[in-house]
């Protein structure tokens, strides 16, 4: 993990919020927590309960950790980690449930299964352990926001081509590509984003004149 | 003495099975010896002496689903190919995994035709591998999926010790789930019971293998690391617990999920293995790439949908 894990300096408030948006986003940089970027986001209102959701539990828990972590023995953190990211994500899945049942309805597996999302414990273990509760918060922020960002991106791109939609308004005319619906659009389109993210990220280092950073979504590594 | 007391206990398992099965087996009634639900629109009767010619009427025919007996079921047309035999033409699509119930007025019998053991268990395997199959239908397990998939050997051992895994994890939180959670009014602790579940078992799967097959550890040890909290694994008890599946459900659905992930990952190493030789253009090597050819399985297997085999 480059750029904010150099130890003794703080790191501030807008720095965190970038790095999880651009340099490290949970789902285009990282290559993490892949699952429900390919199966909720047939439409933005699907993407956007579950980005929503996903941040909620990734700011609570990290907080939580934050603020725990003198008492959390080294030996046992995964284990307190999981039950503590399932607690959150009990509570966000009933008022989930409660309060968007209609939504709910499509994407409550999902929902659930965030608490086996690699993301939320890879923050804890890598940041919130380390950090006070104030920068985990931010950083718990920014790549909430950067995953919630990524399955909107994703969302749109496969409403619109797969629906002639977006958030449920009609933009286009005649036939939509209904394959850009189905569940093999989904892969071609975080394969189309994803290459299309690497040409961005070489253009632009080219222009800076420096390589491009070696990086997960590249390398194909997994988490 | 191991031996023999193993053998007992296995015995008695057996017996235990065998009691279930025979829960299944229908009840004999007199003129109606059984029922066969024969998709999509079919109910065939065999019965054992020849029904009179005035009974072969839909009238006197009442076939309705077994959990809603109030509602009955059009049947459209009778007909009688053979004299042991009565075939139903019904006005809506019949399932061959559901319990439907046949009253006959004429003469005053009625019967339950349920789906045999062996054809709901291939149902429910053959759906969850190739007609909802995890990966390419339900894309979960993608991070695995996609990080163990380069080499043939390490997709087939991760899709094997995966396969088992499910099984184990997936009977025991069945097994939680609807012996204790259920009663007790705790269904909104299930996430934090599985998971728990799920770590436990895997913690112990692994100290068992370790202590006792050394060589299979050896093999399959590392895989089983990885697999504690997937989402894969977890997706099992989940789903099983949404539809309040029977045992035999719950065994199908974590068989064939595994079964499904195991093949997902051998046909996407065998490409990917090859892909190693082909040109790749630079923006798209990687993942990318990856993804696409993902994306162009699970159109391959948008094919299995056709099958009539749906829960």
């Amino acid at each position: 993990m480059p750029m904010v894990l150099l130890e003794g300096q703080k790191p501030g408030a807008w720095q965190l919020l970038k790095n999880g948006i651009f340099s490290e986003n949970p789902v285009f940089r990282l290559a993490l927590s892949l699952c429900p970027a390919v199966a909720v986001t047939t439409t933005v209102a699907n993407g956007w309960i579950l980005g929503v959701a996903v941040l909620l539990v990734q700011v609570l828990s990290s907080g939580t950790v934050a603020l725990t972590r003198q008492w959390i023995l080294p030996q046992v953190r995964i284990p307190v980690y999981t039950i503590i990211i399932a607690v959150w994500v009990s509570a966000i899945d009933m008022t989930l449930a409660a309060f968007a049942p209609a939504l709910y309805a499509q994407v409550g597996l999902y929902v659930k299964l965030i608490v086996a999302f690699a993301i939320i414990i890879s923050r804890l273990e890598v940041f919130a352990s380390r950090y006070p509760l104030v920068p985990s918060l931010w950083d718990a922020t920014g790549m909430g926001l950067g995953f919630l960002l990524a399955l909107l991106t994703i969302g749109a791109m496969r409403e619109v081509l797969g629906n002639g939609s977006l958030a449920g308004i009609r933009l286009l005319p005649g036939k939509p590509l209904l394959f850009f619906a189905l569940p093999a659009g989904g892969f071609f389109s975080i394969a189309l984003l994803m290459a299309l993210f690497n040409k961005l990220e070489r253009m632009a280092a080219t222009r800076h004149g420096r390589p491009a950073a070696p990086r997960a979504a590249a390398g194909g590594s997994h988490g | 003495m191991v031996s023999r007391r193993s053998a007992w206990i296995v015995a008695s398992l057996l017996s235990l099975l065998a009691g279930a099965v025979g829960t299944f087996a229908t009840a004999r009634a007199e003129v109606i010896r059984s029922v066969r639900i024969a998709p999509p629109d079919r109910v065939e009767i065999r019965l054992s002496e020849p029904l009179p010619q005035a009974a072969l009427r839909p009238a006197n025919f009442r076939i309705s689903d077994a959990g809603a007996p109030d509602i009955p079921l059009a049947v459209k047309a009778v007909e009688s190919p053979s004299p042991d035999r009565v075939v139903l033409t019904m006005g809506e699509k019949v399932s061959s995994t559901s319990v439907y119930r046949l009253d006959v007025l004429e003469p005053r019998e009625s019967h339950t035709a349920r789906p045999s053991p062996w054809g709901l268990l291939l149902t429910v395997v053959v759906s969850a591998a190739l007609i909802n199959n995890f990966v390419f239908t339900r894309y979960l397990g993608l991070c695995i999926f996609f990080g163990v998939s380069k080499k043939r050997d390490a997709a087939l051992g991760m899709g094997l010790t995966f396969t088992f895994v499910m099984l184990t994890t997936g009977m025991f939180s069945w097994a939680i789930y609807s012996l204790v959670l259920k009663p007790l009014q705790l269904r909104f602790l299930q996430v934090l019971v599985f998971i728990g579940v799920v770590a436990c078992l895997v913690q112990f799967l692994d100290t068992f293998l370790r202590k006792t097959q050394r060589e299979l550890h050896k093999k399959f040890g590392i895989y089983l690391v990885l697999i504690t909290t997937n989402c894969i694994i977890l997706a099992v008890p989940l789903l099983n617990a949404a539809s309040d599946a029977t045992p035999l459900e719950a065994f199908g659905l974590a068989m064939g999920s595994g079964l499904g992930f195991a093949l997902a990952l051998f046909l996407m190493s065998c490409a990917r293995e090859r892909m190693e030789l082909a040109r790749v253009p630079e923006s798209f090597q990687g993942l990318p790439i990856a993804f696409a050819l993902a994306g162009l399985f699970a159109l391959a297997f948008m094919g299995f949908s056709g099958l009539t085999f749906t829960r």
